[in-house]
């Protein structure tokens, strides 16, 4: 069993790029994509962003707010709470418009509904 | 020798040392044999491959979670961060935010859609719809590459703390030390495989987490529960208000700048591309779990590095910067010198030997996966051309741990005294330039070649490797590996800058330069499997 990056399973006469070009599995890639690339452009640009400031603006990143508190700590436990906010979002999002849909083609292509020989399968969907 | 060193630290008597190593002993020893009885119990069921690469993919997403928290919070995370905020106070921080924010990496971008479409390394991901061999073999070797300074910085670890709890100081004891370490770690992954490792590193993460915490509260509850006068306290004791703000480490010239940004940089985007914590999405039955493992070590690591900006400007505080500094150990003696503070010999027993467990567990974690890359990809992919059974499979990643655990005690021995957490962001700068870019172009581009795969694994390796050689880390400056001699043409100590985006440019010019089209069958299986988890990797009964 040494090489095989692809098992073998129920899914190797499945052809995938038929299941490729469905709406359906288009329209899992288009939700996944609008919400990953725009999300990691956004907390990499404000990451970004934080450690310019605190390379070379460090006066402003010194000013203090309350006590010793000051601008610098501030932002970068902002960082911690972006950070925490967007794991808690991206795996709502995904359990609501992601994972439903991912289920139902997985099931599918298990049901055989896109095997390249032989007769599809029917009413293997639930 | 320790004596003169613990004469400065407050209220402690140096007779108390002597009773003080004993229990350290004790309560290693006492870890140690605990871990070895788990290991031994959870190796009865390794058979398969699948078994020792992956644990039979039988751990739950928290567990797995844990363990990734565990694998993370390695030694640089403790010592060396903590060392690193007191000492230079603010941009000390930025670790900890470099560290965290690079998990947005590995949630949205990586974990899931790896669990989906490999099977135990990252180039079965990598090679899944490029030509296996010539890909396989790059990304072997950047991940031996990636683990063996990844091991560097853990094993220098271990020297300094021992240094410090035995009062060690000659070359010879320290190394005697590490070389103990690194047979105990030899032991526990012959033993024990990824199974037995990940329950180690379960343990030790609740213990490093639940130590920390107590240390974070004992500290806050000395300043009444408010951070500020802690700051305040941290910047009275270190005479410099500076301590709190950023560019004290980093600010001093416009080269240690844009040295601070290489780092940024290298920290945020190697997490996502470390080949150990990669293989970790594969010890979980499902893509969903992967996800939830992310999750789970998200919280547990924000809330670690939370706590060691308390104990960083804690340790300024109470302990003082300059007896961290003149303490065997240096820099990364900060947080059991703290504890020390607190808790007396007891609670530095406690914390050295949770400490101890980590870079044992840490270094058990690399040593499996450099192994496991090894075995599966160069032998059975590359020599044995996919003829190779699993039983010789599993006999060849075992010796290769054999072999990787003496190059790790070597190479240990002589990054002895390196701060760890700068050690590590090396690491993670040779995994962001040798691995990121293909990860993400194998995943997201469909045009994406074999040649642009290996232009970018090779390009970024090789340019991540030779600056960090021709740097003030290796040559030339008061810190060098190498003493007295000047090499350092690059003037940056992290690569990150540069080597990063050459190998983001170099894939992308590699492949529009290929004249060869990769099949479109495989991508569209990719991208199929990628995101609906079809045909993944099931766990393993028993």
């Amino acid at each position: 069993m040494g090489n095989e990056a692809q098992p073998a399973d129920a899914t190797q006469s499945v052809d995938f790029q038929q299941v490729q070009q469905t709406e359906q599995f288009r329209e899992l890639r288009r939700r996944h994509r609008s919400f990953v690339f725009p999300m990691a452009v956004a907390f990499l640009l404000w990451y970004f962003g934080y450690v310019l400031l605190a390379d070379y603006a460090v006066g402003f990143m010194s000013t203090k707010l309350w006590g010793n508190i000051n601008v610098g700590l501030v932002l970068g436990l902002l960082q911690f709470a972006t950070t925490f906010g967007i794991t808690a979002w991206y795996v709502s999002y995904s359990n609501r418009r992601l994972d439903p849909i991912a289920a139902e083609i997985r099931n599918e292509i298990e049901g055989h509904e896109f095997d390249t020989h032989g007769q599809p399968v029917k009413g293997v969907r639930q | 020798m320790s004596a003169t060193v613990f004469a400065s630290v407050p209220a402690v008597n140096v007779a108390a040392l002597k009773d003080t190593t004993l229990l350290n002993m004790g309560i290693f020893a006492l870890f140690v044999l605990v871990t070895m009885v788990i290991v031994f119990r959870a190796s009865r069921n390794n058979k398969t491959a699948a078994d020792y690469y992956a644990a039979g993919r039988s751990f739950t997403g928290s567990q797995n979670g844990t363990a990734i928290a565990g694998d993370y919070l390695s030694a640089a995370s403790f010592l060396g961060i903590t060392g690193a905020i007191a000492i230079n106070g603010y941009d000390g921080f930025l670790y900890s935010i470099g560290f965290l924010v690079a998990w947005l990496v590995a949630l949205l971008l990586v974990a899931e859609l790896l669990r989906n479409t490999g099977k135990f390394t990252m180039a079965d991901v990598l090679s899944f719809r490029l030509r296996q061999r010539p890909v396989r073999i790059a990304a072997a070797l950047s991940t031996l590459a990636v683990c063996f300074f990844y091991l560097l910085a853990q094993m220098a670890g271990a020297g300094s703390l021992i240094s410090l709890l035995l009062g060690i100081s000659d070359w010879g004891g320290q190394a005697l030390v590490i070389i103990v370490v690194g047979a105990l770690m030899i032991m526990y992954v012959l033993i024990g495989g990824m199974k037995g490792t990940t329950w180690v590193q379960i343990i030790k993460a609740v213990l490093l987490i639940c130590g920390a915490a107590v240390m974070t509260l004992w500290v806050l509850s000395i300043y009444g529960f408010n951070l500020s006068n802690l700051l305040g306290s941290a910047a009275e004791a270190a005479n410099n208000p500076n301590v709190l703000n950023p560019g004290l480490q980093y600010g001093k010239s416009e080269t240690t700048k844009l040295d601070f940004m290489s780092l940024g940089l290298a920290l945020v985007l190697g997490t996502a591309a470390l080949p150990h914590v990669l293989m970790r999405f594969y010890t979980v039955p499902t893509a969903k779990e992967a996800r939830k493992s992310v999750v789970w070590s998200i919280w547990l690591i924000g809330l670690f590095y939370l706590f060691t900006l308390v104990l960083g400007y804690g340790a300024a505080a109470l302990v003082g910067a300059d007896t961290i500094k003149g303490a065997p150990g240096g820099v990364n003696s900060a947080a059991p010198l703290l504890a020390f503070h607190l808790g007396g010999p007891l609670l530095l027993g406690f914390i050295s030997a949770v400490a101890f467990a980590t870079i044992l567990a840490v270094v058990a974690g690399l040593t499996i996966t450099a192994a496991a890359s090894f075995a599966h990809d160069i032998y059975a992919n590359v020599i044995a051309k996919g003829q190779a059974d699993a039983g010789t499979e599993v006999k060849v990643a075992r010796r290769t741990v054999v072999v990787i655990g003496v190059l790790a005690i070597l190479g240990g021995i002589f990054a002895n005294g390196q701060n760890v957490a700068f050690l590590v962001a090396l690491a993670f700068a040779v995994a962001a330039s040798a691995n990121l870019p293909t990860i993400v172009y194998s995943l997201f581009w469909r045009k994406f070649t074999t040649q642009g795969a290996v232009w970018s694994m090779y390009g970024g390796l090789a340019s991540a490797i030779i600056l960090i050689a021709f740097s003030p880390v290796v040559s030339g400056a008061k810190t060098s590996m190498i003493q007295g001699a000047n090499f350092a043409i690059f003037p940056l100590s992290n690569p990150g800058i540069v080597s990063i985006p050459l190998a983001f440019f170099l894939g992308w010019l590699g492949t529009v330069l290929d004249k060869r089209k990769e099949d479109a069958a495989k991508q569209a299986e990719m991208e199929v499997r990628s995101l609906t988890g079809v045909g993944a990797e099931k766990a393993v009964d028993h």
